[in-house]
Protein backbone atom coordinates (compact mmCIF):
# COMPACT_ATOMS: atom_id res chain seq x y z
CA UNK A 1 0.00 0.00 0.00
CA UNK A 2 0.98 3.22 -0.94
CA UNK A 3 1.64 6.16 1.45
CA UNK A 4 0.24 8.77 -0.91
CA UNK A 5 -3.24 9.16 -1.96
CA UNK A 6 -3.40 7.67 -5.43
CA UNK A 7 -5.60 8.25 -8.26
CA UNK A 8 -7.08 4.61 -8.16
CA UNK A 9 -8.00 5.60 -4.58
CA UNK A 10 -10.40 8.11 -5.27
CA UNK A 11 -11.74 6.19 -8.61
CA UNK A 12 -12.68 3.40 -6.32
CA UNK A 13 -14.16 5.65 -4.08
CA UNK A 14 -16.19 7.13 -6.50
CA UNK A 15 -17.53 3.84 -8.24
CA UNK A 16 -18.40 2.53 -4.90
CA UNK A 17 -20.61 5.79 -4.68
CA UNK A 18 -21.87 5.12 -7.87
CA UNK A 19 -22.76 1.38 -7.38
CA UNK A 20 -24.43 2.22 -3.92
CA UNK A 21 -26.59 5.14 -5.54
CA UNK A 22 -27.41 2.25 -8.33
CA UNK A 23 -28.86 -0.51 -5.97
CA UNK A 24 -30.69 2.55 -4.13
CA UNK A 25 -32.78 3.11 -7.20
CA UNK A 26 -33.52 -0.47 -7.73
CA UNK A 27 -34.60 -0.93 -3.99
CA UNK A 28 -36.47 1.91 -3.69
CA UNK A 29 -38.05 1.89 -6.85
CA UNK A 30 -41.75 2.55 -5.20
CA UNK A 31 -40.36 5.64 -3.21
CA UNK A 32 -39.97 8.67 -5.55
CA UNK A 33 -37.78 10.83 -2.50
CA UNK A 34 -35.23 8.28 -2.32
CA UNK A 35 -35.06 7.82 -5.83
CA UNK A 36 -34.53 11.79 -6.45
CA UNK A 37 -31.71 11.19 -3.68
CA UNK A 38 -29.80 8.43 -4.87
CA UNK A 39 -29.70 10.43 -7.94
CA UNK A 40 -27.77 13.51 -6.47
CA UNK A 41 -25.85 11.05 -4.87
CA UNK A 42 -24.39 9.47 -7.94
CA UNK A 43 -23.90 12.66 -9.06
CA UNK A 44 -21.66 13.29 -5.88
CA UNK A 45 -19.88 9.92 -7.41
CA UNK A 46 -19.28 11.71 -10.83
CA UNK A 47 -18.18 14.72 -9.28
CA UNK A 48 -15.87 13.25 -6.99
CA UNK A 49 -14.11 11.58 -10.29
CA UNK A 50 -13.93 14.68 -12.23
CA UNK A 51 -12.45 16.65 -9.22
CA UNK A 52 -9.43 13.80 -9.26
CA UNK A 53 -8.61 13.94 -12.54
CA UNK A 54 -8.91 17.93 -12.13
CA UNK A 55 -6.51 17.42 -9.23
CA UNK A 56 -3.60 14.58 -10.18
CA UNK A 57 -3.75 16.26 -13.84
CA UNK A 58 -3.44 19.65 -12.65
CA UNK A 59 -5.58 21.01 -14.63
CA UNK A 60 -8.25 23.42 -13.16
CA UNK A 61 -11.20 22.91 -16.15
CA UNK A 62 -12.24 19.82 -14.18
CA UNK A 63 -13.46 21.72 -11.26
CA UNK A 64 -15.20 24.55 -13.60
CA UNK A 65 -17.22 21.53 -15.08
CA UNK A 66 -17.97 19.86 -11.77
CA UNK A 67 -18.84 23.83 -10.58
CA UNK A 68 -21.64 23.88 -13.53
CA UNK A 69 -23.10 20.03 -12.80
CA UNK A 70 -23.47 21.71 -9.10
CA UNK A 71 -25.41 24.01 -10.76
CA UNK A 72 -27.35 21.81 -12.96
CA UNK A 73 -28.05 19.71 -10.23
CA UNK A 74 -29.05 22.33 -7.49
CA UNK A 75 -31.54 23.62 -10.51
CA UNK A 76 -32.88 19.58 -10.86
CA UNK A 77 -33.20 19.23 -7.26
CA UNK A 78 -35.67 21.90 -7.06
CA UNK A 79 -37.83 21.12 -9.46
CA UNK A 80 -38.20 17.55 -9.25
CA UNK A 81 -39.13 18.38 -5.70
CA UNK A 82 -41.73 20.85 -7.46
CA UNK A 83 -43.04 17.81 -9.19
CA UNK A 84 -42.97 16.01 -6.01
CA UNK A 85 -44.78 18.21 -4.38
CA UNK A 86 -47.83 18.47 -7.44
CA UNK A 87 -47.80 15.10 -7.86
CA UNK A 88 -48.68 14.64 -3.93
CA UNK A 89 -51.33 17.12 -4.07
CA UNK A 90 -52.88 15.43 -7.15
CA UNK A 91 -52.51 11.41 -6.13
CA UNK A 92 -51.77 11.66 -2.03
CA UNK A 93 -49.14 9.34 -2.81
CA UNK A 94 -45.93 9.61 -3.85
CA UNK A 95 -45.89 5.78 -4.68
CA UNK A 96 -44.06 5.07 -8.48
CA UNK A 97 -46.91 2.47 -9.10
CA UNK A 98 -49.62 4.90 -8.86
CA UNK A 99 -48.44 6.86 -11.78
CA UNK A 100 -48.93 4.25 -14.49
CA UNK A 101 -52.52 6.44 -15.84
CA UNK A 102 -50.28 7.05 -19.45
CA UNK A 103 -49.60 3.16 -19.75
CA UNK A 104 -46.25 3.76 -21.19
CA UNK B 1 0.36 5.57 5.90
CA UNK B 2 0.66 9.13 5.56
CA UNK B 3 -1.53 11.47 7.21
CA UNK B 4 -3.52 12.15 4.17
CA UNK B 5 -3.78 8.56 3.19
CA UNK B 6 -5.00 7.84 6.85
CA UNK B 7 -8.03 11.05 6.52
CA UNK B 8 -8.86 9.67 3.40
CA UNK B 9 -10.01 6.91 4.18
CA UNK B 10 -11.35 8.04 7.11
CA UNK B 11 -13.70 10.12 4.79
CA UNK B 12 -14.07 7.33 2.69
CA UNK B 13 -15.80 5.18 5.28
CA UNK B 14 -17.69 7.50 6.55
CA UNK B 15 -18.46 8.08 3.20
CA UNK B 16 -19.96 4.65 2.66
CA UNK B 17 -21.44 4.31 5.83
CA UNK B 18 -23.71 7.24 5.05
CA UNK B 19 -24.90 5.93 1.87
CA UNK B 20 -25.74 2.63 2.48
CA UNK B 21 -27.93 4.63 5.31
CA UNK B 22 -29.15 6.49 2.77
CA UNK B 23 -30.87 3.25 0.50
CA UNK B 24 -31.62 1.35 3.42
CA UNK B 25 -33.07 3.44 5.92
CA UNK B 26 -37.18 3.03 6.32
CA UNK B 27 -37.77 6.77 7.33
CA UNK B 28 -36.82 9.14 4.10
CA UNK B 29 -36.03 11.91 7.13
CA UNK B 30 -33.08 9.69 8.33
CA UNK B 31 -32.55 8.99 4.33
CA UNK B 32 -31.98 12.53 3.97
CA UNK B 33 -29.58 12.97 6.83
CA UNK B 34 -27.72 9.96 6.31
CA UNK B 35 -27.12 11.84 2.51
CA UNK B 36 -26.05 15.00 4.19
CA UNK B 37 -23.69 12.96 6.18
CA UNK B 38 -22.32 11.76 2.97
CA UNK B 39 -22.12 14.96 1.20
CA UNK B 40 -19.98 16.29 3.87
CA UNK B 41 -17.29 13.52 3.95
CA UNK B 42 -17.18 13.75 0.21
CA UNK B 43 -16.59 17.27 0.82
CA UNK B 44 -13.37 16.38 2.92
CA UNK B 45 -12.27 13.85 0.05
CA UNK B 46 -12.32 16.81 -2.35
CA UNK B 47 -10.34 19.04 0.44
CA UNK B 48 -7.68 16.71 0.71
CA UNK B 49 -7.96 16.81 -3.11
CA UNK B 50 -6.91 20.64 -2.96
CA UNK B 51 -10.45 21.50 -4.27
CA UNK B 52 -10.84 23.68 -1.74
CA UNK B 53 -13.54 26.06 -2.89
CA UNK B 54 -15.67 23.09 -4.81
CA UNK B 55 -15.25 21.43 -1.22
CA UNK B 56 -17.15 24.60 0.55
CA UNK B 57 -19.25 24.78 -2.12
CA UNK B 58 -20.75 21.24 -1.50
CA UNK B 59 -21.05 22.00 2.05
CA UNK B 60 -22.44 25.40 1.41
CA UNK B 61 -25.04 24.75 -1.52
CA UNK B 62 -25.74 21.16 -0.84
CA UNK B 63 -26.23 20.78 2.42
CA UNK B 64 -27.39 23.89 3.30
CA UNK B 65 -29.60 24.09 0.49
CA UNK B 66 -30.74 21.45 -1.78
CA UNK B 67 -30.63 19.32 1.39
CA UNK B 68 -32.71 21.36 3.47
CA UNK B 69 -35.16 22.03 0.72
CA UNK B 70 -35.39 17.85 0.29
CA UNK B 71 -36.03 17.91 4.06
CA UNK B 72 -38.72 20.31 3.83
CA UNK B 73 -40.82 18.72 1.02
CA UNK B 74 -40.15 15.38 3.56
CA UNK B 75 -41.81 16.91 6.42
CA UNK B 76 -44.48 18.93 4.48
CA UNK B 77 -45.81 15.97 2.47
CA UNK B 78 -47.89 13.28 5.09
CA UNK B 79 -46.61 10.07 3.74
CA UNK B 80 -47.74 6.24 3.98
CA UNK B 81 -44.62 4.54 4.38
CA UNK B 82 -45.35 1.46 4.59
CA UNK B 83 -46.59 0.16 0.72
CA UNK B 84 -43.23 2.48 0.26
CA UNK B 85 -41.08 -0.41 1.29
CA UNK B 86 -42.76 -3.20 -0.34
CA UNK B 87 -40.17 -4.01 -2.63
CA UNK B 88 -37.45 -3.84 -0.64
CA UNK B 89 -36.59 -7.42 -0.11
CA UNK B 90 -38.15 -8.97 -3.37
CA UNK B 91 -35.24 -6.15 -5.37
CA UNK B 92 -32.33 -7.36 -2.87
CA UNK B 93 -30.67 -9.91 -4.34
CA UNK B 94 -31.05 -8.43 -8.12
CA UNK B 95 -29.86 -4.82 -6.69
CA UNK B 96 -26.86 -6.97 -5.02
CA UNK B 97 -25.98 -8.72 -8.34
CA UNK B 98 -26.33 -5.90 -10.08
CA UNK B 99 -24.22 -3.44 -8.16
CA UNK B 100 -21.45 -6.24 -7.52
CA UNK B 101 -21.30 -6.30 -11.61
CA UNK B 102 -21.18 -2.85 -12.11
CA UNK B 103 -18.71 -2.39 -9.12
CA UNK B 104 -16.12 -5.21 -10.17
CA UNK B 105 -16.47 -4.08 -13.88
CA UNK B 106 -15.34 -0.62 -12.53
CA UNK B 107 -12.36 -2.03 -10.51
CA UNK B 108 -11.41 -4.18 -13.27
CA UNK B 109 -10.50 -0.34 -15.56
CA UNK B 110 -9.85 1.87 -12.08
CA UNK B 111 -7.18 -0.28 -10.32
CA UNK B 112 -3.91 0.98 -9.36
CA UNK B 113 -2.55 -0.87 -12.72
CA UNK B 114 -3.93 2.13 -14.94
CA UNK B 115 -4.17 4.66 -12.32
CA UNK B 116 -1.36 4.30 -9.49
CA UNK B 117 1.17 6.30 -8.52
CA UNK B 118 3.49 5.61 -11.81
CA UNK B 119 1.13 6.69 -14.06
CA UNK B 120 -0.47 9.27 -12.59
CA UNK B 121 2.26 11.24 -9.95
CA UNK B 122 0.81 12.93 -6.67
CA UNK B 123 -0.52 16.33 -7.76
CA UNK B 124 2.42 18.79 -6.59
CA UNK B 125 1.13 20.67 -3.59
CA UNK B 126 0.17 24.18 -4.73
CA UNK B 127 1.84 26.89 -2.77
CA UNK B 128 -0.08 29.36 -0.09
CA UNK B 129 -0.20 31.85 -2.01
CA UNK B 130 -1.79 29.29 -4.87
CA UNK B 131 -5.23 29.98 -4.08
CA UNK B 132 -8.11 27.28 -5.94
CA UNK B 133 -10.63 29.97 -5.78
CA UNK B 134 -8.47 32.44 -7.64
CA UNK B 135 -7.53 29.71 -10.28
CA UNK B 136 -11.21 28.63 -10.62
CA UNK B 137 -12.42 32.15 -11.04
CA UNK B 138 -9.95 33.50 -13.80
CA UNK B 139 -11.36 30.49 -15.82
CA UNK B 140 -14.97 31.12 -14.87
CA UNK B 141 -14.60 34.85 -15.79
CA UNK B 142 -12.67 34.13 -18.89
CA UNK B 143 -13.30 31.11 -21.22
CA UNK B 144 -16.31 30.21 -19.73
CA UNK B 145 -18.22 33.38 -19.12
CA UNK B 146 -20.64 32.29 -21.62
CA UNK B 147 -21.25 28.96 -19.75
CA UNK B 148 -21.11 30.85 -16.46
CA UNK B 149 -23.97 33.35 -17.64
CA UNK B 150 -26.26 30.83 -18.87
CA UNK B 151 -25.64 28.89 -15.97
CA UNK B 152 -27.02 31.90 -14.09
CA UNK B 153 -30.27 31.81 -16.62
CA UNK B 154 -30.62 27.95 -15.69
CA UNK B 155 -31.23 29.07 -12.12
CA UNK B 156 -33.64 32.06 -12.64
CA UNK B 157 -35.77 29.42 -15.17
CA UNK B 158 -35.61 26.16 -12.56
CA UNK B 159 -36.72 29.33 -9.56
CA UNK B 160 -39.91 30.19 -12.23
CA UNK B 161 -40.83 26.87 -12.82
CA UNK B 162 -40.73 25.65 -9.21
CA UNK B 163 -43.07 28.44 -8.26
CA UNK B 164 -44.77 28.06 -11.26
CA UNK B 165 -45.55 24.01 -10.73
CA UNK B 166 -46.75 24.39 -7.16
CA UNK B 167 -48.85 27.47 -7.43
CA UNK B 168 -51.83 26.72 -6.01
CA UNK B 169 -54.93 29.15 -5.71
CA UNK B 170 -57.60 28.50 -3.49
CA UNK B 171 -60.98 29.39 -4.51
CA UNK B 172 -63.16 28.30 -1.93
CA UNK B 173 -60.98 29.74 1.07
CA UNK B 174 -60.89 33.32 2.24
CA UNK B 175 -57.93 34.73 0.52
CA UNK B 176 -57.96 37.58 -1.28
CA UNK B 177 -55.53 37.71 -4.79
CA UNK B 178 -54.76 40.14 -6.84
CA UNK B 179 -55.61 40.44 -10.31
CA UNK B 180 -53.29 42.49 -12.81
CA UNK B 181 -55.34 42.23 -15.44
CA UNK B 182 -58.30 43.79 -13.95
CA UNK B 183 -55.67 46.24 -12.13
CA UNK B 184 -54.25 47.38 -15.34
CA UNK B 185 -57.88 47.85 -17.60
CA UNK B 186 -59.10 49.85 -15.12
CA UNK B 187 -60.64 53.57 -16.02
CA UNK B 188 -60.60 56.59 -13.86
CA UNK B 189 -64.36 56.66 -14.49
CA UNK B 190 -64.87 52.81 -12.54
CA UNK B 191 -63.32 54.28 -9.34
CA UNK B 192 -64.22 58.05 -9.51
CA UNK B 193 -67.64 59.88 -9.85
CA UNK B 194 -67.31 64.02 -9.89
CA UNK B 195 -69.95 65.42 -7.71
CA UNK B 196 -71.25 69.30 -8.64
CA UNK B 197 -71.76 71.44 -5.49
CA UNK B 198 -72.89 74.60 -4.55
CA UNK B 199 -69.69 76.57 -3.51
CA UNK B 200 -70.89 77.20 -0.28
CA UNK B 201 -73.49 75.64 1.76
CA UNK B 202 -75.55 76.96 4.32
CA UNK B 203 -74.86 75.10 7.50
CA UNK B 204 -77.63 73.53 9.42
CA UNK B 205 -78.47 75.00 12.56
CA UNK B 206 -77.95 72.62 15.37
CA UNK B 207 -81.46 71.86 17.03
CA UNK B 208 -81.91 72.71 20.51
CA UNK B 209 -81.21 70.25 22.91
CA UNK B 210 -79.25 67.78 20.49
CA UNK B 211 -76.08 67.77 22.94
Amino acid sequence: MSEMIQLSDVLLFGAVLFVLSLAGIFLNRKNLIIILMSIELMLLAVNTNLVAFSSFQGNMHGQVFVFFILTVAAAEAAIGLALLVLLFRNKHSINVDDLSEMKG
Amino acid sequence: MGVEKFLFYVFVLIAVFASLGVIGSRNPVRSALFLVLAFVATAGVWLLLQAEFLGIVLILVYVGAVMVLFLFVIMMLDINLTPLKEGFARYLPIGIVVALVVLAEMAMVLNPTFFGLQNFPSPVALAVTDSNTKMLGQLLFTEYLFAFELAAVLLLLSIVAAIVLTLRRRHQSEALYQDVGVQVRVQASDRLTMVKMAPTVKANAPEQGAE
